[in-house]
């Protein structure tokens, strides 16, 4: 493979292997550090005397006899109730995901198909669209959402996330469905399919990994939510990331940081599982665009 | 496709943006050109004997209630709530820029303004985290690029993780690590040699541990798409550029970054739009005191017991134009594709 000429000085490597190796520990380390630091006890975790605590667990051998403890667990999961807003977080995903793949395959679809000026008007709208912050949508939200009475529950938030959705969906299945040859659907419509029968007997069983890897991002957009959760949905319908928030305002001056360090790193390892088994769509994703140009 | 065939198949999905994105965008702009109305006061004058007569002002709930459901968008103020001290501040800048002579005085008095100092905000994060984000995220890529095959796996699967994360979550683990009795705020002090150092209480210092949150969460999207590019990188020309003699570093700066170049543009595009966002990280530091961007200006009007729809909904609409601004080379180069293309 590298030639003799293309190796590198062995200055150059070192140099390079450091860097690595540094860039490693500034990605890895925060997530392990915290991870490790969230089952000792707050004087740990934020010492003040010797800052070996948070790694030695002085004080929660002090307190329950081995340096690692649950009770912060404890705390958000049964205390709090952490455990309602993870089930609302997973209903909020699951139907975020469904919908918002379902319409957004047919749309997708139509626009890779149809070489009209307005396909190009609708992308550049669905543009502009992906590039404004949520927050800037949300008092267009509430004043009808109050008036017609359906702010605060999940459904509401659903549709706003699907809809949130849309732009980047519509984008990265329209140039997934461009590189599926226009011939394969065009035959099945000279055998006599009308537009839908094509779609759903040739296209559907072709177009798994384009739609897997956007339901991914979709997946991610609504878990990461926080400016749409927080302002649409009322105390006891809270998803993971907005309750997380308001945490920080209610124990911080009961002094249970703890439970909020554990709740995020319960909300980090769904995450942490997604990398793991779909690195390889992640990083396909990623790219997509860009290769593209 | 023809034009029923794509209505059908297009309709779903655009009535879910033309109901939840374009009516709220119409909804916020007629917001911010109405204000709510003001209570409207009683004078009752009490009069008892002996000690005098006191006016009392008191509010007329009955006529209040009558007025808003009258006009329930309240009073037309046309661009009023544009120009007032909490957005654009025309009077006020007016004023400071007839009493100051120097252009330092009059910047540090438009620093007082709170929209104006959201707006120093968002641009300085922008415009230093994208160029930061772009040149990290390179060096990152061609670092990873000459490792061992089965160490890249692995450390593209821990460099994924800072981007992955919720936003709110990856600034708050990094802040509970910069706090003055974390590990690297320990250190800071430490580094510092004064016992009292806390990174919180400065404003200069906020900013920076912001901007490095920035840098830190988005370098792996720009050093998972150059890495993507490097894959592709033509060897011959390579090879053609050794023979003629060019060192390590020319061989980057004349073959590596031209062949990466398309990509350089469309990290930066991306970033500059997720930048000029940037919302969560000031949550999650709970850095409002120091640093306020556009979104949390928005966000802090929302929340709380009085919710002021109009402020809120005039700081959205010159966001909006913001983010069309920042867009439009995006738009004009997807236009000359989109030409080229048919």
């Amino acid at each position: 493979m590298a030639s003799r000429a293309q190796r590198m000085p062995t200055s150059l490597r070192i140099a390079s292997s450091l860097f690595v190796l540094l860039w490693f520990v500034l990605a890895a380390f925060p997530f392990l550090w915290t991870v490790w630091g969230s089952f000792k006890v707050e004087l740990d975790f934020f010492s003040i005397a010797d800052w070996t605590n948070a790694l030695t667990g002085a004080r929660t051998e002090a307190v329950y006899g081995s340096p690692f403890t649950t009770t912060g667990y404890e705390g958000a999961w049964i205390q709090e109730e952490f455990w309602r807003n993870v089930l609302n977080t997973g209903i909020v995903c699951f139907f975020v995901v469904t919908i918002s793949l379902t319409i957004g395959t047919l749309g997708g679809y139509a626009l890779s198909r149809s070489s009209y000026n307005y396909t190009f008007w609708l992308l550049i709208t669905a543009l502009i669209f992906r590039a404004m912050p949520p927050i800037t949508l949300v008092s267009g939200y509430l004043l009808p959402f109050f008036e017609w009475n359906i702010w605060g529950i999940l459904p509401t938030t659903i549709i706003v996330l699907v809809a949130i959705n849309q732009p980047f969906t519509l984008w990265m299945l329209h140039s997934f469905f461009k590189n599926i040859p226009s011939e394969l659907d065009e035959s099945a419509k000279v055998d006599g399919c009308n537009q839908f029968q094509a779609f759903r007997r040739v296209i559907i069983p072709v177009m798994w990994p384009g739609v897997i890897t956007t339901g991914l991002f979709s997946f991610l957009l609504a878990y990461n939510d926080f400016a749409v959760g927080a302002m649409l949905l009322s105390e006891s319908n809270r998803t993971m990331v907005p309750a997380i928030a308001a945490f920080l305002g209610t124990t911080q001056t009961e002094g249970n940081v703890m439970f909020a360090v554990a709740a995020v790193v319960s909300a980090t390892v769904p995450l942490f599982i997604l990398v793991m088994f779909f690195q390889r769509q992640i990083v396909g994703g990623l790219t997509a665009g860009a290769v593209k140009g | 496709m023809r034009h029923k065939t794509f209505l059908w198949f297009f309709l779903p999905t655009g009535l879910a943006m033309l109901l939840f994105i374009a009516m709220p965008i119409v909804s916020v702009v007629i917001q911010s050109i109405f204000a709510p109305h003001p209570a409207v006061l009683l004078e009752v004058e009490n009069c008892t004997p002996l000690i005098g007569c006191t006016t009392e002002t008191t509010i007329d709930q009955q006529a209040t209630a009558a007025l808003r459901e009258a006009q329930p968008l309240g009073r037309f103020v046309g661009l009023g709530i544009y120009f007032d001290r909490g957005h654009l501040a025309i009077q006020e800048i007016s004023q400071m820029w007839a009493a100051n002579e120097s252009w330092g005085g009059f910047f540090s008095d438009l620093s007082n303004l709170p929209f104006y100092r959201a707006m120093a905000f968002t641009l300085t994060f922008t415009f230093i985290v994208t160029p930061l984000t772009i040149l990290l995220g390179l060096v990152i890529a061609l670092a990873v690029n000459s490792l061992h095959r089965h160490l890249k796996g692995l450390m593209i699967f821990f460099s994924l993780l800072p981007m992955i994360v919720t936003p709110l979550i990856g600034s708050l683990i990094l802040f509970w690590m910069i706090d003055s009795r974390g590990v690297i705020g320990n250190a800071l002090v430490y580094l510092a040699g004064d016992p009292n150092f806390s990174l919180k209480a400065s404003t200069g210092l906020m900013w920076v541990a912001l901007m490095v949150y920035g840098v830190w969460s988005s370098a792996p999207f720009a050093f998972v798409v150059f890495y993507a590019g490097l894959q592709t990188l033509p060897q011959d020309q390579i090879e053609a550029a050794q023979i003629d003699g060019a060192t390590r570093w020319q061989q980057v700066k004349f073959v590596v970054v031209p062949h990466l170049m398309p990509l350089v543009t469309f990290v930066a595009l991306i970033q500059l739009m997720d930048n000029f966002k940037v919302f969560e990280p000031i949550i999650g530091f709970s850095a409002q005191a120091h640093a306020q961007s556009l979104s949390t200006f928005i966000f802090d009007d929302l929340g709380g017991e009085t919710r002021q729809l109009s402020s809120a909904a005039a700081t959205s609409v010159m966001t909006i134009i913001g983010v069309a601004i920042l867009l439009s080379p995006v738009l004009v180069r997807t236009w000359r594709d989109f030409k080229g293309a048919r």
